[in-house]
């Protein structure tokens, strides 16, 4: 049940802003219903195929075609506006905040920055963005386990998106999910660190041969963990070739100009 | 858990055509989901029973086909079979291959129960 207002969401998705207690819009799965077409009892309905009860009908439909259609409307929209929309993916405690807490100041001195954080509870992550002083909204999934389309074209809608921006969406810690999930990002950005395993890309294979770009964050703490970064890097071009590859620390700062640069040139591509 | 999701979204779909066509019931749905699909198959059909219960599809037979997934080679262009997004050429031992199939997830056909 929702907290704020008492309405029966179990587990589902709601939008919050930081500083704004009251505000909450919950993101309902329309179309999801559970009517019967007729009360049958399972007593003398055997589903038998008799010829002319059963009929075959060929659907040839993606599965996530809602949810691609709807990531293609969103990513029509950031076009026509000239924002890039980047999905920050990776497990837990990978460091996704801290980067964008970093990368964010030197990437406002240039371009406008809006954040969609998402989390299955709590406001702390758009707390943090906030304080940065740059437009947040969270979205709280619930039980869910990845952001969708839907979700997104909600939350940008709550945000004051401007022209020639740039839009960080942090997706749920999960290294899993999230992969099949198109949001209508120009690119998904995958951020593992040394405390994890060097073999993490051979272990999650569809979300580094989803992702566009991949950041290898803590590489202050290299000294004292046994992480070899150049097998971590040999492990994720095996599985995508076409992954650019940044090493940085976000707590130092060490390799941020590099990553913020390469982003800048993605702003400023026709 | 992302299978409970893709259940919904498999339900939500098939329900949509079935009550376009009248239908009184799903008895099958037939799935295809390439092996390199990211779907964990007893998971989904674990999460599609929570999901279709109330719906049209409720005892619908969840048919799944799993097409093996091919790689072409970026050096001398054969094609082949993979298992995994690395992958080596069995002719040239070039590590450049892309994935051309084993990705797909899609719901090929259902079958629909009518009236008398």
């Amino acid at each position: 049940m929702c907290d704020t207002c008492g309405c029966s969401t179990e587990g589902g998705a709601m939008l919050r802003k930081p500083g704004e207690s009251d505000y909450h819009v919950h993101i309902g799965d329309e179309g999801h219903s559970h009517e019967h077409g007729h009360d049958h009892g399972h007593e003398g309905h055997h589903h038998d195929h008799q010829a002319g009860r059963s009929r075959k009908i060929e659907v040839e439909q993606d599965v996530l075609l809602k949810n691609n259609l709807l990531a293609e409307r969103n990513r029509g929209y950031f076009e026509a506006r000239n924002i890039l929309a980047l999905n920050f993916l990776s497990s837990p405690g990978s460091g996704k905040t801290s980067l964008l807490e970093k990368i964010i100041p030197l990437l406002r001195l240039k371009h406008p920055v809006a954040v969609i954080e998402g989390d299955q509870q709590t406001t702390n992550d758009a707390d943090r963005i906030h304080a940065l002083g740059v437009p947040v909204i969270q979205i709280n999934t619930g039980t869910g386990c990845h952001l969708d389309a839907l979700m997104i074209n909600r939350a940008f809608k709550e945000l004051d998106l401007q022209n020639d921006s740039l839009l960080c969406i942090e997706n749920v810690g999960n290294l899993v999910c999230p992969a099949m999930f198109d949001l209508g990002e120009a690119c998904k950005v995958v951020v593992i660190s040394v405390t994890e395993g060097d073999d993490k890309p051979l272990k999650y294979p569809n979300m580094f041969h989803e992702a566009d770009v991949c950041v290898l964050n803590k590489t202050d703490l290299l000294d004292y963990v046994d992480f070899d970064p150049v097998q971590c890097r040999k492990n994720a071009l095996l599985i995508n070739h076409h992954l650019e590859w940044f090493e940085v620390s976000a707590k130092t700062g060490e390799g941020l100009e590099l990553l913020t640069q390469w982003l800048e040139n993605r702003m400023e591509l026709p | 858990m992302h299978e409970m999701s893709i259940a919904i979204s498999i339900v939500d779909a098939v329900c949509e055509t079935a009550r376009k066509d009248g239908a009184l019931s799903v008895s099958r749905i037939e799935l295809v989901i390439g092996r390199l699909a990211g779907i964990q198959v007893e998971s989904l059909r674990f999460c599609f029973s929570a999901a279709a219960k109330g719906t049209l599809a409720e005892d619908a037979v969840l048919a799944v086909e799993e097409p093996e997934a091919r790689g072409e080679c970026g050096d001398c262009g054969s094609m082949f079979p993979v298992s995994f997004f690395y992958a080596e050429c069995p002719f040239c031992r070039s590590l450049k291959i892309r994935i051309v199939s084993g990705e797909e997830f899609i719901i090929q056909s259902i079958i629909i129960e009518e009236g008398e």
